[in-house]
């Protein structure tokens, strides 16, 4: 049995503190751990994103990142995008316009967005296409998903 | 009870949730905020074990020594499942038999990933690494994945079968120009982004609650209770989404579900069994790769005059759903055209691979494909645009041009205006004269357009799946229950069948709430699947809501003497003459005089039935129609390519939900398109999949997809018979529209033979194989 280590981490303004095996993704730190299972495990391997989230600010597959990694940190999952009981535009649009079929890429596809519009608020499509090009949909086709950034970062402007 | 729920003052306003809105996805609110529960995100007991299988790294051998003391010596092992702890039945084959839950010593190993024995633990990694800890000594015998080497050797799962109109011999041999061909296409991962997962948790009969990431949960709790050995009404299966199934739920989810049942008998214990990837990769089937061999008849103007086809699928180790996959792909090699005389044969084909299964499209796409790739050649043949060859050749209504090689007559000949429609709004013939300009002055990168259609045959080809089931419940307070039999996976089932119920009762969407699939709720259910999902679900939950509006509308009779036709259900009321009760009021009323507020409702498809003997009759209960048009652009130098322009012009019928139709089009559409280009499956020598993961199987990202994507849905076209709101089903043909993409890139490739000349180009058509194509055609031109 590894050594057991103390991190904590800070989850979408909340602070954890947890004795974990070296070895535990952030992934599972996420869905295990805190019970946060909004974070999807898609591929495994970093390729699909449905596991994306944002350590310090900066997108990660946290099926590729270690939870000791994290330690000391700042964690966004898709749990914390809604405020005070309101959803974020991002989110807003995604369900207006069908930015989702089956949904289990959504959560990392919202993170991908979010992370996108804070660099470049208004986004070409062009740009909102490398901007997501980590992230996989199986179901889509990607045009409602683009329809949806493209909609949020109009909204987003707009206020 | 006692006290009725308080009703809200409610201020009827306009019902806007009927049939034909475009209603954002019933649980797109959770979905967003991360709260929609998919079998891994239930909150577990506390004594949940989780579940690993070992399998073989063999693909064809006896299996001399199992040695399975290091795996219960592993860290955090709970228990072992072996063939031999199997209580009840011990091969899971859904049709046939041939599917082995687990093997033992003695066994004779068909696939490299076969599952051999089951392991539970602490945790999945303590479990994952336990499973890989088995001693194994195998006697090796000779394993084939080839499908020709497969049909010389007469290795088949299940006999072929023949569909024939007339003597196509005889027809091809009279035929002014004849064509020999062969063509072949690749399997295809399902690659949904949920893998495989089940969670069982003991119930206290000695029975099984099941949550199955299923598109099948009928299938699966038979199954579970047959390998228990306990009748059914003791197992459960619920599930209440899936992420992504594409078929590839259908039978393959039964397996993990039996195994975590198993375990969870065994252990005493909840057990989570869910497939890491790789896994999932190897031990789950896949579409079926295909080898075809063609000789066609036709006459100088590309006119089809006879046909004869071997259509082989590679089926893997073990029947499955072969039979039906096959024939499928039977029934559709005709595509959109008439032939006058035809031999189709099927093959069933084993390997040792996997056992290949349902794919959105179930073989369809293959027979059509096979069929396009001719018309591709009979074209150059005749040194003609593909496209107007293939207008020849469609069904019409004209000279007895209307009936199928199996005998179905074609009621509707959607297919030749709809490709019009398409040719004008895509602007075909202008794009087409400027390509050809294009391709004139550009030495190495070439454009490439096409256009295919794609008819599809819908119902099962199985008679006795065409039938659902529902339930409703009307709650005293007006809200409303809804459960179907249909498993949702993205497709908006759900959404539409509550759109049908609110339609039936007039009221807001917000009052319906869909619940879980599950056994005990609707019995004996079909998959979800074949594209049927809300054509017989939908019929069956409006005939639950009918059966409840006739008792209400008979209850008002009673009560206030008034007639049938006084009672009226509009806008969250119910009229009956000039009073007006809101829709709870008047529910709390029926149920105070003691009338039922639930009902079940129930469907089958009429009219349809094939006699395989004479192989014919009328499998499908109508044909969903639809045509695309892709541009694309390569590389003649290296065979990269891009997709630039996609035009797609379906026919849905009277759509329930166009917002969701479209998001089906698109998605099914690239799909399609991956299936044909960037999806490579790749076999080692020692029958091991090498292309496991997403990162070596290349599934379309969002940069594979065309940045100008167009998509109508056919105007004014109800569906003549009698379906759901005269909708049309749309999950799977879309799919097919992906082979314009097949045929631009082979377009493009002929440019170098100045169209002379078709391309070698078989299915998928990665870079590398587009090279090479080029490359070969450079060197005969
Ligand atoms: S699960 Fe992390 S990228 Fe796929
Ligand atoms: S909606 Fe299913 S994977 Fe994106």
């Amino acid at each position: 049995m590894p050594e057991s280590v103390v991190v904590d981490v800070n989850v979408n303004g909340v602070a954890y503190q947890r004795e974990i095996e070296p070895r535990l993704l952030l992934v599972e730190f996420l869905r295990e751990e805190i019970g946060l299972t909004g974070t999807h495990i898609g591929c495994d391997t970093s390729y699909c994103g449905a596991c994306t989230v944002t350590l310090n600010g900066r997108l990660v597959k946290s099926c590729t990142c270690l939870a000791v990694q994290a330690d000391g940190g700042e964690v966004c999952t898709v749990e914390g995008l809604e405020q005070n009981g309101e959803l974020h535009p991002l989110q807003e649009a995604f369900s207006e316009h069908h930015g989702l079929q089956c949904g289990y890429c959504t959560p990392g596809m919202l993170m991908a967005s979010k992370s996108l519009l804070e660099e470049n608020p208004s986004p070409s499509r062009e740009e909102i296409r490398k901007g997501i090009a980590g992230n996989l949909c199986r179901c889509t086709g990607y045009v409602n998903i683009i329809k949806a950034i493209d909609a949020a970062a109009v909204k987003m402007q707009g206020v | 009870m006692r006290n009725l729920p308080a009703q809200n003052a409610n201020t009827p306003g306009q019902a806007t949730s009927k049939v034909g809105a475009e209603l954002q996805h019933e649980a797109a609110t959770l979905h967003v905020s991360g709260a929609a529960r998919y079998i891994d995100d239930i909150p577990v007991p506390a004594s949940c074990l989780h579940g690993a299988v070992g399998m073989s790294t063999i693909a064809s051998g006896r299996i001399k020594r199992l040695d399975l003391s290091r795996v219960r010596q592993s860290p955090g092992v709970q228990a072992v499942l072996t063939l031999q702890d199997i209580p009840g039945h011990r091969d899971i084959g859904p049709v046939f038999p041939g599917d082995p839950l687990l093997l033992d010593e003695g066994g004779v190993v068909q696939f490299h990933g076969q599952a051999l024995f089951a392991v539970a633990a602490d945790t999945v990694t303590e479990a994952r690494q336990a499973a890989r800890l088995a001693e194994v000594e195998y006697e090796n015998t000779e394993s084939n994945l080839d499908i020709r080497h497969g049909l010389q050797e007469e290795q088949l799962v299940r006999p072929s079968h023949t569909q024939s109109r007339g003597n196509a011999k005889a027809a091809i041999e009279a035929s002014p120009r004849r064509l020999h061909g062969e063509f072949s296409s690749g399997g295809q991962e399902h690659m949904y982004l949920e893998g495989q997962v089940s969670l069982c948790i003991p119930t206290e009969d000695n029975g099984m609650m099941v949550y199955s990431s299923t598109q099948h949960p009928s299938e699966g709790q038979k199954l579970v209770a047959e390998v228990l050995g306990i009748p059914l009404h003791r197992v459960t299966v619920e599930v209440r989404r899936m992420g992504g199934g594409f078929g590839g739920k259908e039978t393959h989810a039964n397996q993990w579900a039996c195994l975590a049942a198993l375990l969870a008998w065994k252990a005493g214990c909840a057990i989570k069994l869910r497939l890491g990837r790789v896994d999932d990769f190897v031990g789950t089937g896949k579409r079926h790769p295909f080898h075809t061999e063609f000789t066609v008849g036709f006459d100088d103007s590309g006119l089809i005059q006879g046909v004869e086809m071997d259509l082989a699928g590679g089926c893997g180790y073990s029947p499955d759903l072969s039979d039906a996959i096959v024939d499928r792909a039977m029934f559709h090699a005709d595509n959109a055209y008439y032939l006058p005389a035809a031999r189709i044969t099927g093959h069933r084909v084993k390997t040792n691979a996997v056992s290949n299964t349902a794919f959105r499209g179930f073989g369809g796409p293959q027979g059509m494909l096979a069929t396009e790739a001719m018309i591709e050649r009979i074209a150059r043949a005749v040194g003609e645009d593909s496209l107007t060859v293939r207008q020849r050749n469609f069904y019409s209504a004209e000279d007895g041009r209307d009936s199928t090689h199996y005998g179905q007559k074609i009621e509707q000949h959607i297919i030749p205006s709809l490709v019009e429609r398409l040719v004008g709004t895509s602007d075909y013939w202008g794009r087409r004269a400027e390509i050809q300009e294009y391709n004139r002055q550009s030495p190495v990168l070439k454009r490439g357009l096409a256009l295919t259609p794609a008819k599809f045959g819908i119902s099962f080809t199985v008679q006795h799946l065409n039938q659902a089931g529902a339930l409703i419940h009307i709650y005293t307070d007006g809200s409303i229950q809804l459960n179907h039999g249909g498993t949702e996976m993205g497709q908006g089932l759900y959404t539409k069948v509550a759109q049908v119920v609110a339609h039936a009762f007039q009221v807001d969407i917000e009052r319906i709430a869909c619940t879980a699939t599950r056994t005990d709720k609707v019995p004996n259910t079909s998959p979800t699947a074949a594209s049927s999902g809300s054509d017989l679900n939908g019929m069956a939950a409006l005939d639950a809501a009918e059966i409840i509006k006739k008792r209400l509308v008979d209850f008002a009779g009673n009560h206030f003497g008034a007639e049938p036709g006084d009672v009226c259900f509009i806008d969250n009321q119910v009229h009956v003459g000039q009073e007006r009760y809101s829709f709870a009021e008047f529910i709390q009323l029926a149920y105070m005089n003691r009338i039922s507020l639930s009902a079940t409702g129930y469907y089958r498809t009429p009219e349809i039935h094939y006699n395989r003997d004479t192989a014919s009759g009328r499998p499908f209960f109508y044909f969903a129609n639809g045509a695309a048009v892709a541009e694309v652009l390569i590389d003649t130098l290296t065979g990269e390519y891009r997709m630039i322009r996609a035009d797609i012009c379906q026919d849905v019928g009277e759509s329930l939900n166009p917002a969701i139709d479209i998001g089906q089009i698109e998605g099914g559409f690239i799909q399609g398109a991956g299936w044909l280009t960037t999806e490579e499956l790749v076999w080692g020598e020692d029958g091991r999949l090498q292309t496991n993961s997403a990162a070596s199987y290349k599934i379309p990202a969002i940069g594979d997809t065309p940045g100008d994507f167009r998509v109508e849905l056919l105007p004014d076209s109800p569906n003549r018979e009698a379906t759901i709101f005269h909708s049309k089903a749309v999950g799977e043909p879309p799919l097919m529209l992906g082979i314009a993409v097949w045929s631009a890139l082979g377009d493009a490739v002929a440019s170098l033979s100045d169209y002379r000349e078709s391309a070698q180009l078989n299915a998928p058509a990665t870079p590398e194989q587009v090279f090479m194509a080029c490359r070969s055609m450079r060197e005969r031109n």
